[in-house]
Order: C-alpha cells, then sequence, then structure tokens
C-alpha cells in the first residue's frame, strides 16, 4: 500500500489519478506502461477489484504483471481477484476509454478525495503531537498536530493561512513567509511583523527555526505568534543579532 | 396587421419574448420582423462556436449582451477527443471587444479559455456582469486574478468543473474594496488555497451575495465566520467539513446554521472526517430545494439516508450510489416533490453492493414530478424500465448508465429493448436519452418510432446494423444530437440520407464501422457541413486509404466554412 502511494507521488500524483484504470487504445508506449503502472494502483481497494472484473467484460487481466515487481509483490492477493475466477465470464479484452461515462473532473476529484482520506487516516493514527498555537492578538487559539508537516515552510504556509484573517490582508503575507529567511529577521523583529516563537521541554521560549525539524518536533509544547516588538523584549533579539553576526 | 405597427410597438412585443427558439421563429416571418428582432436581440445562443464566425454573429447582433457558447463536442468530457482539439474563446473575445459589443454576459462550455482571453475579457468590456464557465480549461488562478480586479460590475463568478492551474497567487485577494456588487461566487473546483482573511472580507461587503460555493481548501472555522456574515445566502456550496465534533469551531458553527433561514440549495462537503455525522445540517434540510452531495466521497450511505429523511422539500438531489437501493427508497418516501435525479458511482467501476432496478423503481413509485434523471447502476431489467415508464410519464430527461455496458437483463437475460422501448413510448415529451446495457436494432425502431421530442440521442455498445442507425434518422424528426461510440452502424447508416444532418447540430461516430470514403464522400455531398476525421496514428507516412475504417468523426452543420485552429490530426474532408 505504501508503495503504491509512493509511487503516485513519484509520477505526479494528480496525473496518475486522470486516468483511473482507463487505458487509451491508442497512446504511446510510454504512457502506456505508466498506465498499467496506474491501472493497477488504481484497484487497490477490494471492492474495487471485483467490480473492475465485472465490467463490459472487457475488462482485462491486468496487464501490469511484468511492469512492477514492487507493485506486484505488494498486491499479489488483489492481482489473484482479478483474474476472472467465474468460468462463465468470456476472455478478458482490453479495457475502454471513457467508461464509464463519468466526467474527468468528477473521476480526478473522487480519487484525489480517496487518496487524501487514505492519507490522512494514517497520519491520525501513530501518535499525533498537537500543540497549541497562540497568535498575539487574535481572539482564540489553534491546535495543530505537528506530524502532519514534513518542514517549517509547511508549518509557515499552513498557519498563516489559519491565521490570516487576522493580518490586515495584502496579497501576500511577508511576514509569515519571510521568518525563515535570516537576514530579515532583523527586519520583522524591527517591524510589527510577527515572528514566531515556541515554548520548549524545558520551558523556555525560542526561536522558531534554529534546530533541525525533527528535533522540533520532539521538543516544542507549544507555539505563540508574537508582535516582533514583544520578541525583542522577550530577549530574543541578541541571540538574533548574534546569529547573524557569525553567519556574515 | 403587424405592419401597420410602428417599429417601436414591435420591439415592445418582442421584448416579452425570451428564449431563443422563439426568438429565432420571430426573425424568419419576414424582413421586417428580421430587423426588428435582430437589433433587439440581448441574448445569443451557440450549441457549436464553429458553427458561425464571431464577426458574423456580431455584425447580425449588434445589440448583444450575453453570449452562451459551447465548444467540444459532449463525447470529449470522457476523454474520447484528443487534447487540442480546439474550442478556442479567444478569437470570440477578440472580435467582441473590437467591435465594441456591450457584453455583459459570457458562458462557456467546454471550452479552451486562456489566461489572455481572460485579461481581455476583463478589460474590454466596462459593464461585465457575469462569467460562468462549465468544463472548460487552459487557464489559472491568475486569469481569475484579472477577472477579479478589472470587472467593477461583476455580479456572478460561477466556475464549475473546470480544469483550472493553481498559480498559487491570491486571485481572491483581488478584488478591489470598491466590489460590492457579488451576487455568485463558485470556486469549488479550484484545487488550492484562498486568502481566507480575503474571502471573509468579500462576503462581508457583498449584500447581494446569494449564491457561495467554497473549495475544499477552506476550512469549518472559515465557513462559520462566512456564514455568520451572510445570512441571506440561498445556495451555499461547503468546502471542507473536516472537523472535530468536539472543538469550539464546530459547535459554533451548528448554532450559525440555525440561523440560516434562506439556504435552499447546498451543495459540496469535498472534505469530510471519517464517520462524518451531518446532524449539524438537519435543520436546515426542510428548507432545502436542491442538494448535491455528490462529491461528498466519504460520507456513508447511512447518513445520507439520514439526512434525507429530513428533506422533504427536496427537488433536485444529485448523490452518490453508496445510498443504496434502500436509500433511494427513503428519498422515495421523503421527497414527493422530487424533479430531478442523478446517482453517481462512488468508484471508478461503481460500488458493488450499491443501486440497482430496485432504487429506481422505488423512486418512481414515489416521485411522480420527476422528469430528469441520471442513473448509474449494476444492473437493470426490462420489468423495472415499464414499471418506471408507466409511473413518471413525464420524463424530460432519461440517461441511463449500466456500468457493464453489455449486461441484458439482469433477470431473463433478454436484451433491454422492450424496456427503452417502454420508456419512449410513454414519456411523449422525452427530449435527452442515454442508453445502456445489451441492445439489439429493436430499441431503435421503438425509438424511431415513438420518440417525436428527441433532440439528443446517447449510444454506446448497442445495436446490430445499419438498420438501429437509420430507424433513428428516418423516425426522431426533432433530433439535434447524435452521438454513437462502439456500434457496429457503418457506412449505409451514414450515406443513406445525408441532408438530414443539415437539421441537426452535430453527429458523432466513433468505433463504429464507417470508413474514411464514405466520409469523403458525405462531405463531397454537404458542403455545409464540416466532416472531421481524427487520425490519431503516430505514423506519419499514413495516408488517408478510402477503405480504412474511421476510428473517431465528428461532423457538424456549418456556416463558417473549414476551420482554420484544427490540430494535425484533425482532417476537415
Amino acid at each position: 500500500m505504501e508503495v503504491g502511494l509512493k509511487k503516485k507521488e513519484n509520477m505526479g500524483f494528480e496525473e496518475t489519478e486522470l486516468r483511473l484504470g482507463l487505458p487509451g487504445n491508442a497512446v504511446s508506449a510510454a504512457t502506456e506502461e505508466v498506465v498499467r503502472k496506474r491501472g493497477f494502483s488504481e484497484t487497490d481497494t477490494d471492492d474495487e477489484t471485483a467490480a473492475v472484473d465485472l465490467m463490459l467484460n472487457l475488462s482485462s487481466k491486468e496487464p501490469t504483471t511484468g511492469a512492477d515487481p514492487t507493485d506486484k509483490h505488494n498486491n499479489l492477493r488483489k492481482e489473484k481477484t482479478l483474474l476472472p475466477a467465474d468460468p462463465a465470464k468470456p476472455p478478458a479484452k482490453a479495457q475502454v476509454v471513457g467508461w464509464p461515462p463519468v466526467r474527468s473532473f468528477r473521476k480526478n476529484m473522487l480519487a484525489v478525495q480517496k487518496s487524501v482520506g487514505e492519507e490522512s487516516e494514517k497520519n491520525r493514527s501513530p501518535n499525533p503531537s498537537f500543540v497549541k498555537v497562540s497568535m498575539d492578538g487574535a481572539p482564540y487559539l489553534r491546535k495543530v498536530d505537528l506530524k502532519m508537516y514534513k518542514s517549517y515552510r509547511e508549518l509557515s504556509d499552513s498557519l498563516g493561512n489559519m491565521f490570516s484573517s487576522f493580518t490586515i490582508g495584502n496579497c501576500e503575507s511577508q511576514g509569515m513567509k519571510d521568518f525563515m529567511n535570516e537576514s530579515k529577521l532583523m527586519d520583522l523583529l524591527n517591524s510589527s511583523d510577527y515572528v514566531p516563537t515556541y515554548e520548549d521541554k524545558d520551558g523556555d521560549w525560542m526561536l522558531v527555526g534554529d534546530v533541525p525539524w525533527e528535533m522540533f518536533v520532539e521538543s516544542c509544547k507549544r507555539l505563540r505568534i508574537m508582535k516582533g516588538k514583544e520578541a525583542i523584549g522577550l530577549g530574543l533579539a541578541p541571540r538574533a543579532m548574534a546569529k547573524s553576526k557569525n553567519r556574515s | 396587421m403587424m405592419n401597420y405597427f410602428p417599429d417601436e410597438v414591435i420591439e415592445h412585443i418582442f421584448d416579452y419574448v425570451a428564449s431563443h427558439r422563439d426568438r429565432n421563429v420571430l426573425s424568419l416571418v419576414c424582413k421586417s420582423w428580421y430587423r426588428i428582432e435582430r437589433w433587439t436581440r440581448q441574448r445569443v445562443f451557440i450549441g457549436n462556436c464553429y458553427s458561425i464566425t464571431p464577426e458574423r454573429l456580431i455584425r447580425r447582433f449588434p445589440g448583444l449582451k450575453s453570449l452562451t457558447l459551447k465548444g467540444k463536442p459532449h463525447f470529449a468530457d470522457f476523454s474520447l477527443v484528443p487534447y487540442d482539439w480546439g474550442g478556442f474563446v479567444y478569437p470570440w473575445i477578440e472580435a467582441l471587444a473590437k467591435s465594441r459589443v456591450g457584453l455583459e454576459e459570457l458562458r462557456l462550455k467546454r471550452m479552451v479559455v486562456s489566461d489572455e482571453s481572460l485579461e481581455l475579457l476583463s478589460r474590454s468590456f466596462t459593464h461585465f456582469k457575469s462569467l460562468v464557465l462549465v468544463s472548460c480549461e487552459g487557464f489559472t488562478t491568475d486569469g481569475l486574478a484579472a477577472i477579479a480586479a478589472n470587472c467593477r460590475f461583476l455580479r456572478e463568478l460561477d466556475l464549475q468543473e473546470n480544469e483550472v492551474e493553481d498559480h498559487k497567487g491570491q486571485w481572491l485577494s483581488c478584488f478591489p474594496d470598491s466590489c460590492t456588487s457579488l451576487v455568485s461566487l463558485n470556486f469549488a473546483c479550484l484545487k488550492g488555497e484562498v486568502s481566507l482573511g480575503a474571502l471573509e472580507r468579500l462576503v462581508a461587503r457583498s449584500p447581494n451575495l446569494k449564491s457561495l460555493k467554497l473549495n475544499r481548501s477552506v476550512p469549518l472555522d472559515a465557513l462559520q465566520r462566512i456564514m455568520m456574515r451572510a445570512p441571506q445566502l440561498a445556495d451555499l456550496g461547503i468546502g471542507s467539513f473536516d472537523h472535530d465534533p468536539e472543538s469550539e469551531a464546530y459547535i459554533k458553527l451548528k448554532n450559525t446554521i440555525l440561523k440560516c433561514r434562506s439556504l435552499t440549495s447546498l451543495s459540496g462537503f469535498l472534505e469530510v472526517p471519517p464517520h462524518c455525522s451531518l446532524a449539524a445540517i438537519y435543520p436546515i434540510c426542510p428548507n432545502l430545494t436542491s442538494l448535491n452531495l455528490s462529491y461528498a466521497a466519504g460520507i456513508q450511505g447511512s447518513e445520507l439516508i439520514k439526512l434525507v429523511r429530513h428533506c422533504v422539500k427536496l427537488q433536485r438531489l444529485w448523490i452518490m450510489d453508496c445510498i443504496g437501493d434502500e436509500g433511494l427508497g427513503v428519498v422515495a418516501m421523503t421527497c414527493k416533490y422530487l424533479q430531478e435525479l442523478r446517482v453517481f458511482p462512488s468508484a471508478p467501476y461503481g460500488n458493488p453492493a450499491a443501486v440497482t432496478e430496485k432504487g429506481l423503481v422505488a423512486i418512481s413509485m414515489g416521485c411522480p414530478k420527476l422528469h430528469s434523471l441520471l442513473y448509474f447502476c449494476h444492473q437493470m431489467t426490462n420489468a423495472a424500465l415499464i414499471t418506471v415508464a408507466k409511473n413518471c410519464p413525464n420524463f424530460i430527461r432519461f440517461r441511463l448508465c449500466i456500468l457493464d455496458a453489455l449486461k441484458p437483463d439482469a433477470d431473463t437475460m433478454q436484451p433491454l429493448d422492450e424496456g427503452f422501448g417502454a420508456i419512449v413510448q410513454s414519456c411523449r415529451q422525452l427530449r435527452r436519452l442515454s442508453l445502456s446495457g445489451r441492445l439489439t436494432d429493436q430499441v431503435f425502431l421503438y425509438i424511431g418510432m415513438y420518440a417525436e421530442q428527441l433532440e439528443m440521442l446517447s449510444i454506446a455498445f448497442a445495436g446490430e446494423s445499419d438498420k438501429g442507425m437509420l430507424y433513428v434518422l428516418n423516425g426522431c424528426k426533432k433530433l439535434r444530437k447524435l452521438e454513437i461510440r462502439d456500434c457496429p452502424f457503418g457506412n449505409m447508416a451514414l450515406l443513406t440520407d445525408v441532408g438530414k444532418y443539415e437539421t441537426m447540430r452535430s453527429l458523432w461516430m466513433s468505433s463504429c464501422e464507417v470508413t474514411v470514403g464514405a466520409c469523403k464522400s458525405l462531405a463531397k455531398k454537404m458542403p455545409m457541413l464540416n466532416v472531421e476525421i481524427f487520425n490519431e496514428n503516430e505514423q506519419e507516412d499514413c495516408s488517408l486509404e478510402d477503405g480504412q475504417r474511421v476510428e473517431k468523426m465528428y461532423l457538424y452543420r456549418t456556416l463558417a466554412g473549414k476551420r482554420k485552429d484544427a490540430p494535425e490530426y484533425v482532417w476537415t474532408l
């Protein structure tokens, strides 16, 4: 299952979902190969494998057996159910483009929703790391699961979106997006823009961004998005200035 | 008698004639009426953008305010039309801009819309009010930003099921503070994030906003704030419904929903938590006339059933087949005013436990006002169709899709000819019909005999011989669009009555038995038709030999001649 999903990411996720296992009959060799792989991972769920087989008496034994050994390995069980077990069914032919007649847009949406659903199911179960996020001036706090993100950038984007309604809107909220940029840090601290800080395991208030991401996730207990001026007041500025001196 | 009235009087009378067809008829009465009609015509519908040139249209209707254009053939929806076939809107916008037509409304379906066209559109028509794009592609959020920024009196921006590239610019923020005229905003099909702050402020300054459809990126708490600001909303599309049932945001939303007494139409739920409960929505269900949960993958059938029990006034229902036959039984018991039903497959090839003929029969028994149906199911029987035909004689649109396209009657193993025959015989007002399942030429005999009002017919994997197609061409006098795939219809059927095609908008035939020679012959006999053949073979030296079978053919009547924007693989004969 893992491998199948990763495959989708590598191949450009959105595009793979376009076909949903309905390869065209006049496609070039390259796309045909990709499509075959896709077709296989599309038939991931148990419900669908049986249905694929029924369709039109034209559904194929998935010709993917040769295409990708890893897929085959992981989906051996499913592969077996694809072969027509019912002798009454006529021999399989090629799959059919454009059948059933569902708009491509709808097919794509469903596929995206399915895989997002699967991913979020996976994301929810192992030890989520929810921390409170407060922003100075906002009427209430939010909670985020730090394990949902892979980098400071992702966290920053998400927080920016979460709290954008409380900022004076521009086309870009420069403050949030620039906090990772060291050279702009002094501008941020001196201006009224916001600075993300966090409370670590020792109870100290730290500037977000100093330590590697994984270490941050382990040690962060809560987040606070401070107004720049307050951050200086907390003594974060000297540390930041020292860092930028060292870097330059 | 009418000749003694001054033009102004006749114009005034024509004002009351709104429908395109009636207007077309008026213009044919006499030269004087033609002249008056063309000067007063404000709304024009062009079903095939290649049937006429924009310049010619503008010459005839200089007072044009609202234009509807359709581009690609219908089967393009199912990936049967290659990528760059055509349907570009830019030449139309360019011509309209040059001519200084006071365009206020543009509605496009299955067309290629570039950012350049949107930018030109936004800058060229000061009173532009309404843009509706359905199943279009070719543009990005940059184009939307231009519309937002430049159309000062914009009332409607309605994006339905378009493929839009997201450039992560903040297009929604480009609506200026001075824009307060929005009545309808639908961006449900966009994949990317929007600035929630800008969205909320936009809603807050749009007192006339009646219809708002959000995309999946808009979270629940933002939804709640938006609904607070717009209690006058009549039509709402929920983006993300993902929530923690115990969260403050969800509790707030439940309370806010209670205040939205004007909501009559609900859609979306593009993202739902697992085991989602829709109890928060129950209070507004009794007011709903339209409910579209066809994109709410992840809502269980049992939850859908619980919801539907509250929807006593429903007239339109779009839902997924996980509601099941049992659920359709509940719909039949509850929704006595139901007029339109669409049941979509929840998995690419359908959910085996989903809907069958039983659900449809239940609906027909409980919903006598039903006139439009799109039904994806696993199986059907003649008996069921005969019952449905008897219970619902008012069908205007009847589209049945049995997922296994060659499946016969599930009980008797007979073809479904008799069932569909009953439908056309009983539903004398039927305008649109889509067939599926195992079908012989007999069904076409019935269609030709009884379907007098039929305008659009979609056929797939059906029939036995040319006779089938001929029954239809000879019998259906009002036929406008015929689309056929994978049927054994060939040259004899194609060529027997070539004059027929000039009375129709278009004919599509793919994977049938027609040959290049027959198409050439047809094109030669009928200069007012464009006969296009798609030659998708990669081989360079592939010349079109007469005996060769045609994979895809699309022909349409036109006043514009051979089009100049066709890609290489399209041969216009």
